[in-house]
């Protein structure tokens, strides 16, 4: 394999493949920026897309009378979405190069569809936003750069599309660049990466182009191939919600008593001293079984077995945490939530919590504020939030959880609002303050811009 | 281009990286473990194809030392491979786990289905399956499904309700937030959860790669008589094939997919061990389906019309 194409899976062998990293990505951009003509791009020109996958989208240009192959069929899923021309639902993608393997949350990104972008950020550690190039920094994006922002999505790229239609013009990526990167920094967003593209002729999607020799950075493939994924777990407090009891009782294991689950946050140790919340009891990491292998160290978001010294009243729903380390359980909780079901949520609805791998019930109590994504302004007292809304809500629940902030662990910071009739999704919840020192007036100011990951 | 500059992000840089084989199978057994914590009665399909085979080997790892609390079902169409029937028997007896059958052709033979003119039985396959479902009160059934297979299974959730019909109205899915996986459903509806869902063809042969875990015989290049149809290499058999006019031949082939006999392609290869089937898939410019399955080919949404009616 030469340094001058972009790998493929083919030009991977099977060893390099089998070791190589994940990266959980989501594009947020409007039809009209040109998103689906990107994604078809990047799975195009990674050599991702197979034969029988193109011809099918071949035909389907020929028959609505496009002359030129349309990339933006090869995300349409749903019968709907294909009559309607649009996208409605997150659809996920999957390739992978000789470096990485992908999985792209490709979500609409309407106004109406801020749940389904809210879903596809959720997961993800890097966000793709487009704008056009004619357009530049719209409400629109402002809305998707926030929703990043909330969600904490640890890197952020900007790709500027349709440059061909602006001239390939530095000044016109320069200004909107930073035009967004301020808005960013505003959200406490640290770190943007600005691309100049056009997804259509492709230029900087795989290949480098040819018509914008001013920009020395990476294409859009190149920075999602070499963008940190393993960031350092050390400095992330230890979470490990328990999600079953493994008891055999069988003669070969008579007395076997293992903590199923996947470690959320952070690192646990063998000979660590842990508390089990909310009960409060404490013990000793006796044993960490990776999956039949014996571990004495093992980290997010592995799955694993842990079996401690002493003989402790465990089960599904607690959380096993340092001792040293552990968050405080609360009945109170605050937080920023995406309503996402089409029934209202209202002060005195009566729910179900769902938090790691316990469910509690919960009263909201108070919906202090709706938060517009475009201008960040603050609407108090809206009454109810609608499907899409974003909003502050209090919560009291039925018995502790041991919460933490979202800005300190999306996995233990976040929660679902279930109805306990139907048991639809209703809402997606945050626990603490949105976006990097939000005070809750207007745009964030700059100073606590730095998130925590 | 820049290719050694962006080498940095890879993953020996980080003493605390995990391969992506890692990070799939770790939620893999989240899965099958949140399913263990909240359902009563789950089941694993189990066809004695690879994907059914990989969640297998990923239920008794998530349990381990214990048996996984899941019985399996087969979804027999009748139009079996017999190496593939045999390697679902020997590996049931293996772990001492408990097998449930639901036949195509019970159901054919006592009426209340009808075989279709071109014989092919994996449509069929929803009754019975969902007859199963209501006779042995399963609340949750694990399916092999992957989101890169097709386009309408892209849009489907891990934890996917379905109503006291078995259907699936993608409209009305629930968003699937993070980690957090909602399985609460109404007595009659159930869940079908999908622990492959991120994995790719790929990725699933590699995993096999690495946990030596064993696979049908025919799933490596064999000598087998075929016949060609719509495009594809059908295995003579008593399931009706070969028509008239539709000579058939020895030929070097292996299979990508195992499903019903009438619909399942093989595809000309040479690969007689898993590094060469790693190699073949990699290099392969045609997806699993559009290769092997005939009952795809049929319409831009013969899977989401399938998936709509309760299929897998």
């Amino acid at each position: 394999m030469t340094g001058a194409t972009t790998g493929t899976p083919a030009a991977a062998g099977p060893e390099s493949l089998s070791t190589t990293a994940l990266l959980r990505f989501a594009t947020a951009g409007s039809v009209d920026d040109g998103k689906s003509t990107l994604v078809g791009r990047l799975l195009h020109d990674s050599k991702s897309v197979l034969a029988d996958q193109l011809e099918a989208v071949e035909l389907a240009s020929r028959n609505r009378g496009q002359e030129s192959v349309d990339l933006a069929l090869l995300t349409d899923g749903l019968r709907a979405e294909r009559e309607q021309g649009i996208t409605i639902d997150v659809a996920h993608r999957y390739f992978a190069t000789a470096r990485r393997r992908f999985i792209l949350a490709d979500t609409p990104g309407h106004v109406q569809y801020t749940r389904n972008m809210v879903t596809g950020a959720s997961t993800a550690e890097l966000a793709i936003i487009l704008v056009d190039a004619r357009n530049g920094v719209v409400e629109q994006t402002r809305r998707h750069a926030a929703v990043a922002a909330l969600l904490r999505v640890p890197h952020v790229v900007l790709a500027v599309n349709k440059m061909d239609l602006a001239g390939y013009a530095e000044p016109v990526f320069a200004r909107i660049a930073g035009d967004f990167t301020a808005y960013a920094a505003s959200l406490g967003v640290p770190e943007v990466t600005a691309i100049p593209i056009s997804a259509l002729a492709g230029d900087n999607v795989v290949t480098p182009s040819a018509a914008m020799d001013w920009y020395g950075g990476p294409t859009v493939l190149e920075h999602l191939e070499s963008v940190p994924v393993a960031h350092d777990p050390t400095e992330d407090p230890a979470r490990f919600p328990v999600q079953y009891v493994i008891r055999p009782g069988t003669p070969e294991h008579p007395d076997y008593r293992g903590y199923a689950g996947q470690i959320s946050s952070g690192v646990l140790r063998v000979g660590q001293r842990v508390v089990v919340q909310p009960s409060g009891l404490t013990s000793t990491i006796e044993g960490i079984d990776a999956l039949g292998q014996s571990l004495d160290v093992a980290w997010a978001p592995q799955s694993v077995t842990l079996t401690l010294a002493d003989d402790l009243d465990i089960s599904r729903g607690d959380l096993i945490a340092p001792a040293d380390g552990a968050a405080t359980a609360t009945r109170e909780v605050t937080a920023t939530v995406c309503h996402l079901h089409d029934r209202p949520l209202a002060p005195g609805a009566r729910v179900l919590l769902k938090h790691a791998t316990r469910t509690v019930k919960a009263i909201v109590k108070e919906i202090p504020s709706r938060l517009t994504l475009d201008d960040l302004s603050h609407h108090p007292d809206p009454g109810e939030l609608v499907a899409n809304d974003i909003g502050r809500v209090t919560l009291r629940t039925s018995e502790p959880l041991a919460m933490d902030a979202y800005a300190d662990s999306r996995s233990t910071g976040s929660f679902l609002l279930i109805d306990p009739a139907d048991g639809a999704t209703l809402t997606a919840g945050m626990a603490g303050e949105a976006f990097g020192g939000a005070k809750g007036q207007g745009a964030p100011s700059a100073e606590d811009a730095a998130w925590d990951f | 281009m820049t290719t050694t500059a962006h080498l940095a992000g890879s993953i020996s840089g980080s003493p605390y990286a995990l391969s992506h084989l890692d990070v799939l199978e770790s939620e893999a057994v989240h899965i099958f473990r949140e399913v263990a914590g909240e359902f009563e009665r789950p089941v694993i399909l189990f066809s004695g194809g690879k994907d059914s085979i990989v969640m297998l080997h990923l239920a008794l790892k998530a349990f381990a030392p214990a048996p996984p609390p899941f019985a399996l079902l087969h979804v027999d169409t009748g139009h079996n491979f017999p190496e593939v029937i045999a390697y679902r028997d020997r590996v049931v007896a293996l772990h001492g786990l408990r097998l449930h059958v639901a036949s195509v052709q019970e159901f054919i033979d006592d009426g209340r289905l009808r075989e279709r003119p071109d014989g092919t039985r994996n449509p069929l396959q929803t009754v019975p399956l969902l007859d199963a479902i209501e006779t042995h009160r399963f609340d949750a059934v694990f399916g092999g499904g992957r989101r890169d297979e097709e386009k309408a299974r892209a849009k489907e959730r891990v934890f996917s309700l379905r109503d006291e019909f078995g259907g699936w109205d993608p409209r009305r899915q629930r968003p699937e937030l993070w980690q957090l996986y909602n399985g609460r459903h109404a007595p009659g509806e159930h869940v079908r959860v999908f622990p492959l869902s991120n994995w790719t063809e790929l990725d699933v042969w590699q995993y096999i790669a690495r946990e030596k875990i064993e696979i049908p015989g025919i799933y490596y290049a064999h000598e087998r008589e075929v016949f060609r149809r719509g495009g594809m290499w059908l295995a003579a058999g008593e399931w009706g094939g070969p028509r008239d006019g539709e000579p058939v031949e020895t030929r070097l082939v292996r299979y990508r997919t195992v499903g019903d006999m009438s619909c399942t392609g093989a595809v000309d290869s040479d690969a007689e061990t898993i590094e060469r089937i790693i190699a073949e898939i990699a290099a392969s410019r045609l997806t699993e389906r559009g290769a092997t399955r005939a009952d795809d080919r049929l319409s831009e949404a013969a899977m989401e019309d399938r998936k709509r009616e309760g299929y897998f």
